[in-house]
């Protein structure tokens, strides 16, 4: 079982709570973008076995939206942080770095 | 069953004024205004407080539920809005979108419990905070009122569901967990 920890009202959200919003931070290019670009934002997103960044939405609770680091192998839950970021904060990349020295996630390490 | 002369009663409590209120919880004009409606404070994170005419919930971040008596729900609104005038913000009466429900006896924790993936040990729900969470199939908030007095809110359009889940496991008894 799954639970994490939503930032907006501190409650230990267990995962039936909760609604998956998929990968964290990704970034849609702008206008003038390449297709290749676009492709990329729509499609091509990672599957670790390890470390990953995702979106969640705490819907049967405060229904706020929050992002959440955590190990897809173990469940290990590093972290969760605010939505309104456009990259993990360095707290939550040293609690990773902590428990997976080493680690890379697209261009985060 | 361990409880086979108390018993948990579930009872829809009929018509509630709820007004929802959505803007920044921290500004002076807005916290101004709930008094005035109320007559009490904004509460902190997952807070619940009541007074004589009313009480006010903590729902998320940017959002309070007010009850009040059911005829004052409209002017409620009206007076939020006056008072709120020009700044960004959100009251809607929702009095007919939601059903309001009295769970109580000696075991009534152990009845949302059982329906409820969230943790109501008395350590981590204490009176005077209000927990939005999951019962059965669908979202609900519960708060406590008092040793054995729980109000429980849903959504009118599940209300028959979740009378019959609380009923249901009302009747099941007390599992001695608490």
């Amino acid at each position: 079982m799954l639970i994490l920890t939503c930032p907006n009202c501190g409650i230990a959200a267990e995962e039936t709570e909760l609604s998956p919003g998929g990968e964290a931070h990704l970034h849609r290019h702008g206008p003038g973008s390449s297709d290749g670009e676009f492709e990329e934002y729509l499609f091509l997103k990672e599957n670790p076995r390890g470390v990953h960044f995702e979106r969640w939405r705490h819907s049967h609770g405060c229904g706020k939206w929050f992002h959440a680091a955590r190990d897809t192998a173990t469940l290990q839950v590093f972290g969760t942080y605010s939505a309104q970021t456009t990259e993990p904060p360095q707290h939550i990349r040293d609690a990773i770095t902590a428990a997976r020295p080493g680690w890379r996630w697209r261009d985060f390490s | 069953m361990a409880e086979a002369t108390t018993t948990v009663t579930v009872r829809d409590l009929g018509a509630q004024g709820m007004v929802t209120l959505r803007g920044d919880l921290a500004d002076e004009t807005l916290i101004k205004a709930v008094r005035k409606v109320t007559g009490l404070t904004v509460p902190g994170q997952r807070g619940f407080r009541r007074g004589k005419s009313g009480a006010v919930a903590w729902m998320s971040p940017d959002e309070l539920l007010l009850l009040v008596p059911e005829d004052k729900a409209g002017s409620a609104v009206a007076d939020l809005d006056r008072a709120l005038d020009g700044q960004h913000h959100l009251a809607v009466d929702v009095s007919d979108a939601r059903a309001m429900f009295a769970v109580e006896g000696p075991f009534a924790r152990e009845v949302l419990a059982k329906c409820s993936p969230a943790d109501l040990h008395p350590d981590s729900l204490p009176e005077g905070e209000i927990r939005r969470t999951r019962l059965g199939q669908v979202a609900a908030a519960f708060w406590c009122e008092g040793d054995g007095i729980w109000r429980v809110i849903v959504f009118r359009s599940v209300a028959g569901y979740a009378q019959a889940l609380l009923e249901r496991s009302a009747r099941d008894g007390a599992v001695g967990a608490f």
